[in-house]
């Protein structure tokens, strides 16, 4: 090769670079995917399984308590962009901290980097979701609802035990489902599903975004849950799971989001 | 010409000599997919089928003819059918097994169905195995039970009129070694499927329950009454088992540790994995030690004889009084409920036979 046609090649190198990056800096959304995980904490502390079965947490009401099972439910993540458009992550997740299983979450939809007004997921199932339905994973886990109790899914499954008033040990197990009064007939029923917001955030290459139970939360506000009181069979109890789902407004928060 | 000659002459000696020295490359045992129940299609996940064990109708039949041979014993006197029998769903009517020595052991024979949809795969009473092929290498090997010693036994069976050719029919080689062994074994007892009890057919519409079989599978699935389904599924998880562990109140302090023993976990003392309600006509003693003699002892136990612990399940309801305190219509057709689950068709299956 002489000089002039060492020079020809130069300058189409440099011209292929120059188109390339210009290409690069169309700043088109790329589609990516998202991951999700999940940790729980008590008041800011972290909860792994690793401190279950000690009686070394204190509810908002004074009792000392103690984890043995938590695996909850969450389904249907959105992502609300600038223009107002939603985007649904179809799906579900049953996490499982006692088994320490399923703690991350990385949907197959894919969705475009930039800014979003607002992402959220339903904690539970939607009605929609819930009945005439069937999940393997979930029956596999024995999640169901008797259809005594309208069927569908368990929400969340908390046990442990606590120290009653008299210092005795006893079990408690919080299951949540949707509300119903199986007294009636019909039954009446009413949703204890409810939407998270993890409020506005920007997604990029390889985000995870991380959040976090707050499992001290289930037993504080705006009830103060007594378990002297309120510690069984509440799958069948009305205004148990209604307290739940009060309870649980508070429950989740973003923790941070990476990178 | 001469030159093509010397080609071909070169060819035929190559294939001769590649055919004569080639051991039985390429050869492949004839595949047999289990056949997955329609409740289990519908309900539940996939059975657990590993890559490196795939059912193959020899590797089955293979299988079935060990499960019914005393040659796994050290002795060459108890089959692993002895403790597991067919006809008892695969599990053993005394209370604690006999081992070739004559030792008894000190839990009850678990019963083998549906094992493939055990998708921890954590088997035994207290999980210490991990997958159905490694469960198998422990009764053989156990003193108190087959005794064999495993080098000793893959001798004998190599020595065999029989066994080389099964095996390498099974899995293209005659050279035999316990993993063989234990993969075999696996193949079928992954084929022991039970789902075609009363309650099944009912499920799928092809028979009607009696007033009192329906009003005990209430019982079963009422949180305040039997609130069972939580450990021991529900029409929508056929297995009727959780496949985990549970300490159920069966004693206040632990002579068996159960999952403990393996785990290291005090939180664990007392817990032991919850077996299937399936077959429960024909595997009587129940409970991982056969302390009940029969279903009513069992239902009994949970309505009044719960015992109280540190490890005790929190879904076990109403410890100070002892349980639920079930009528005796509930118990009666809690009964009724629990024997619909049983299926005869498993129990007479000339398949699991000898």
């Amino acid at each position: 090769m002489n000089k002039e046609s060492f020079n020809k090649v130069i300058v189409i190198l440099y011209i292929s670079m120059f188109w390339s990056c210009s290409s690069n800096s169309d700043l088109q959304a790329k589609e990516v995917q998202v991951s999700f995980n999940f940790s729980s904490s008590w008041r800011g502390v972290p909860v792994t399984n690793a401190d279950f079965n000690d009686l070394k947490y204190t509810n908002t009401y004074g009792t000392s308590l103690s984890l043995s099972k938590l695996r909850y439910l969450i389904s249907n993540i959105r992502f609300t962009n600038t223009n107002g458009d939603i985007i649904h992550l179809p799906g579900y997740q049953l996490i499982d901290i006692t088994e320490n299983k399923n703690l991350s979450l990385t949907p197959e939809q894919s969705l475009p980097t930039g800014k979003y007004t607002q992402v959220s997921f339903t904690f539970g199932f939607t009605n929609g979701d819930n009945y005439n339905k069937s999940y393997p994973d979930l029956n596999a886990a024995s999640w169901n609802v008797p259809e005594m109790l309208g069927g569908g899914y368990h929400f969340m499954q908390m046990e442990g035990k606590f120290l009653d008033d008299t210092n005795t040990e006893i079990s408690y197990a919080m299951h949540m489902i949707r509300a119903v009064d199986n007294n009636l007939t019909p039954m009446r029923f009413e949703d204890t599903f409810f939407t998270v917001n993890l409020g506005p955030m920007t997604i990029s290459d390889n985000t995870t975004i991380y959040m976090d139970m707050n499992i001290a939360a289930w037993f504080d506000s705006p009830n103060t849950w007594n378990l002297n009181d309120l510690n069984n069979m509440m799958m069948p109890n009305f205004n148990a799971q209604l307290m739940l789902f009060e309870n649980g407004q508070n429950v989740f928060h973003l923790n941070h989001i990476t990178p | 010409m001469k030159r093509s000659n010397t080609h071909i002459i070169l060819y035929l000696f190559l294939s001769f000599f590649s055919c004569g020295n080639e051991p039985v490359t390429g050869y492949e045992p004839t595949p047999e997919p289990l056949k997955i129940p329609p409740l289990f299609e519908s309900y539940i996940l996939a059975p657990v089928l590993p890559i490196d064990n795939p059912q193959t109708i020899e590797g089955v039949a293979l299988g079935k003819q060990l499960f019914f041979d005393p040659i796994l014993s050290g002795d060459n006197t108890q089959a692993c059918a002895d403790c597991h029998a067919p006809q008892n769903a695969f599990t053993d009517i005394n209370r604690f097994s006999t081992g070739i020595t004559g030792t008894l052991g000190k839990r009850n024979a678990m019963p083998l169905f549906n094992l493939a949809w055990n998708y921890d795969e954590k088997f035994f009473w207290d999980g210490r195995s991990f997958s159905l092929e490694h469960q198998v290498f422990r009764p053989v090997a156990d003193p108190t039970e087959m005794a064999s010693i495993w080098k000793d036994l893959v001798v004998e069976l190599q020595n065999h009129p029989e066994y080389p050719q099964k095996f390498k029919d099974a899995f293209g080689t005659s050279k035999i070694d316990s993993t063989l062994v234990t993969k075999a074994i696996a193949q079928f007892e992954r084929t022991l499927i039970s789902a075609n009890s009363k309650f099944d057919k009912y499920l799928l519409g092809q028979v009607e329950l009696t007033p009192n079989e329906l009003n005990g599978f209430n019982v079963f699935m009422d949180g305040e009454k039997g609130d069972c389904f939580h450990c021991h599924g529900s029409d929508k998880n056929p297995l009727w088992t959780d496949n985990l562990f549970h300490n159920n109140g069966l004693d206040s302090s632990f002579s068996d540790l159960g999952l403990g023993v393996i785990t290291g976990d005090p939180a664990d003392n007392g817990k032991f994995k919850t077996p299937s309600l399936r077959n429960l006509a024909y595997t009587a003693p129940y409970m991982h030690d056969g302390r009940f003699a029969t279903l009513e002892e069992v239902i009994n136990h949970y309505s009044e004889g719960l015992k109280n612990s540190s490890t005790i399940d929190p879904l076990m309801k109403f410890v100070n009084q002892g349980g639920v305190q079930l009528s005796q219509q509930e118990k009666a057709d809690l009964k009724a409920f629990l024997l619909t689950l049983s299926d005869p068709e498993f129990i007479s299956n000339p398949n699991f036979k000898p």
